[in-house]
């Protein structure tokens, strides 16, 4: 809080999210201005959802990088179940299973505390990956064996390993910061994290305003070209009115951050749609009021995260670890 | 791990004011816990749900701390468990799970916790004499205040399909016709924790409480058996 750049980036979501609050509560006060009463309901439960999100974000960065890994490594083993969950495994998949929740799971976030990018960058998609495939087969179930591996190793990728490259971003050294100051760090996951979050808004609504082709109608019944394209250009703009926010990007890279964060964020919503129409479900689960299952909350980070730390490696300079 | 198939050697109908006549009041049991034991239970049936993700849902019914019988799916051994901890607190302390005295007696822990924590009613299913059915024990333990958790197959389903309903059910609710019965149905708790394994995979589990039921008068005990099992299989949705 020690710097004027975060105080305004705080200020201005508190005011951002105020001024919206207020607008939710004044439009359910007066039910007669011709809009659709389950929207509002919709907008004031979203709301209540990103108020929530706020302050558990505020609380975690002001306890420091520690309690932020652990968050989010509680956050990944909450999606991880709700992934596992909804995917059929047998009961030969179960010792294996233990071990990605009970080991693999924690020791991966425990690496990414101890920035051990050298170790945690090839722990899950290597090591867990040769654990999984070998206890599978040493529990004698070969039934459909690799569809089966592959799902939990999918469920191990995208919930997390891919969501810790967000916490990650913590432990880049940035030009101009001394080792101790983490603020900029925090800035940069904020500006992350706002940014997937405002994608997914625009995407819905520009679908909403001017979609007409849809990228996948089996997949997706209200994910279009046009709500694609729309975010990506509002994301990218809000981008490059937050730059500065970001501490090692130049305009124009801060713009290039916020159009790949939104195609990943869209990417990462019509991979999880696709799983989810397989199931034949539509939420996940019912965590946050309104807001579906962490994993449908989470579904952009996920894929928006390792590219943006990527990134942010690139445009720092810096070899990580 | 209820009631038997064994036949039932009188078939005379108690009202709760006969039981209260004929047994001595059985001590009032969520005082008379010691408060480690309360504690523990808190405890307990939190790490429950947060273990086995349960989720509770009430279908057209309600939580109440009136007499009932809660009839569930029996897929894995911790349902009793987290059947008892999906109910609000207040109904909790009044119920108690009927459970296998061979696998809950075994060990320092189990029996602690069966017996002192969620205070489960333990039928031991290998020794069971004419003169002491389950049913009338599960009844007498009950007294007029306890609510009874029971799995009317009588033992895990190994394939995960609920199968046929034991007696026990029917003889339970001829000999009380004013307990209330409950159908629960359990969802994915086999896959937290199945047959044969000890160590549990934390997925997310469903637990649906359904309306009450009763014996109608006159009903048949296998039309009975296969209404109730209906009424289970109608909460997977």
């Amino acid at each position: 809080m020690n710097d004027n750049r975060t105080v305004a980036l705080v200020a201005g979501v508190l005011a951002l999210l105020t001024a919206a609050t207020a607008v939710g509560q004044f439009l359910k006060r007066h039910p007669d201005r011709g809009l659709d009463p389950a929207a509002i309901r919709a907008f004031n439960n979203r709301l209540r959802g990103w108020w929530i999100l706020c302050t558990v974000l505020a609380a975690a960065f002001w306890l420091g990088t520690t309690a932020t890994v652990v968050l989010f490594g509680f956050v990944s083993f909450w999606a991880l179940r709700e992934f596992i969950t909804l995917t059929p495994t047998r009961k030969g998949d179960h010792r294996a299973l233990f071990w990605v929740f009970f080991l693999f799971t924690p020791l991966h976030y425990v690496l990414v505390g101890l920035n051990r990018y050298d170790v945690f960058s090839v722990f899950l998609p290597v090591y867990a990956t040769l654990f999984v495939l070998a206890r599978v087969a040493f529990a004698g179930d070969y039934k459909r064996f690799l569809e089966r591996t592959a799902k939990i190793q999918a469920g191990l990728v995208v919930c997390v390993y891919c969501l810790s490259f967000a916490p990650a971003l913590l432990q880049i050294p940035i030009a101009g910061a001394s080792d101790a100051d983490r603020t900029g760090n925090f800035r940069l996951l904020f500006f992350l994290i706002l940014l997937v979050q405002f994608a997914d808004c625009m995407q819905y609504v520009w679908s909403r305003m001017l979609g007409q082709r849809l990228v996948a109608s089996a997949v997706s019944s209200n994910r279009t070209w046009e709500g694609l394209l729309g975010s990506a250009t509002s994301t990218a703009l809000l981008a490059a009115a937050l730059w500065w926010a970001a501490p090692p990007f130049q305009l124009w890279q801060a713009t290039l951050a916020g159009l790949v964060i939104a195609v990943m964020g869209f990417a990462g919503g019509m991979t999880m749609s696709a799983i989810k129409r397989d199931r034949g479900v539509k939420d996940y689960g019912t965590l946050v009021v309104g807001h579906g299952g962490v994993l449908d909350r989470i579904d952009s980070m996920c894929f928006a995260a390792p590219v943006f730390y990527h990134i942010t490696l690139l445009v720092t300079g810096v070899r990580p670890g | 791990m209820t009631a038997s198939a064994l036949p039932v050697e009188d078939d005379v109908m108690l009202s709760p004011a006969d039981i209260a006549a004929k047994e001595p009041a059985p001590p009032p049991r969520p005082s008379g816990r010691s408060p480690l034991c309360r504690v523990a239970g808190l405890g307990l049936a939190g790490l429950a749900r947060l273990l086995a993700g349960a989720s509770a849902r009430w279908i057209a019914s309600q939580p109440d701390t009136c007499q009932r019988v809660y009839f569930a799916n029996h897929t894995s051994h911790l349902d009793a468990l987290v059947v008892w901890a999906s109910l609000p607190q207040a109904v909790r302390e009044l119920t108690r799970p009927v459970a296998a005295k061979d696998y809950w007696s075994r060990g320092f822990v189990r029996r602690w916790l069966a017996e002192e924590v969620f205070d489960a009613i333990l039928i031991d299913r290998t020794d069971i004499k004419v003169h002491q059915s389950p049913v009338d024990m599960m009844l007498r333990e009950a007294g007029t205040t306890h609510s009874l958790i029971v799995f009317p197959e009588g033992g895990r389903s190994v394939t995960g399909e609920v199968g046929e309903f034991k007696s026990g059910l029917y003889y339970l609710a001829k000999k009380r016709p004013d307990l209330e019965l409950i159908p629960v149905h359990i969802d994915n708790l086999n896959r937290v924790l199945p047959r044969g394994e000890f160590l549990p995979v934390p997925l997310l589990s469903c637990i649906s409480f359904g309306p009450p039921m009763w014996l109608e008068r006159g009903e048949a005990k296998l039309d009975f058996l296969a209404r109730a099992r209906r009424a289970l299989l109608a909460l997977k949705e």
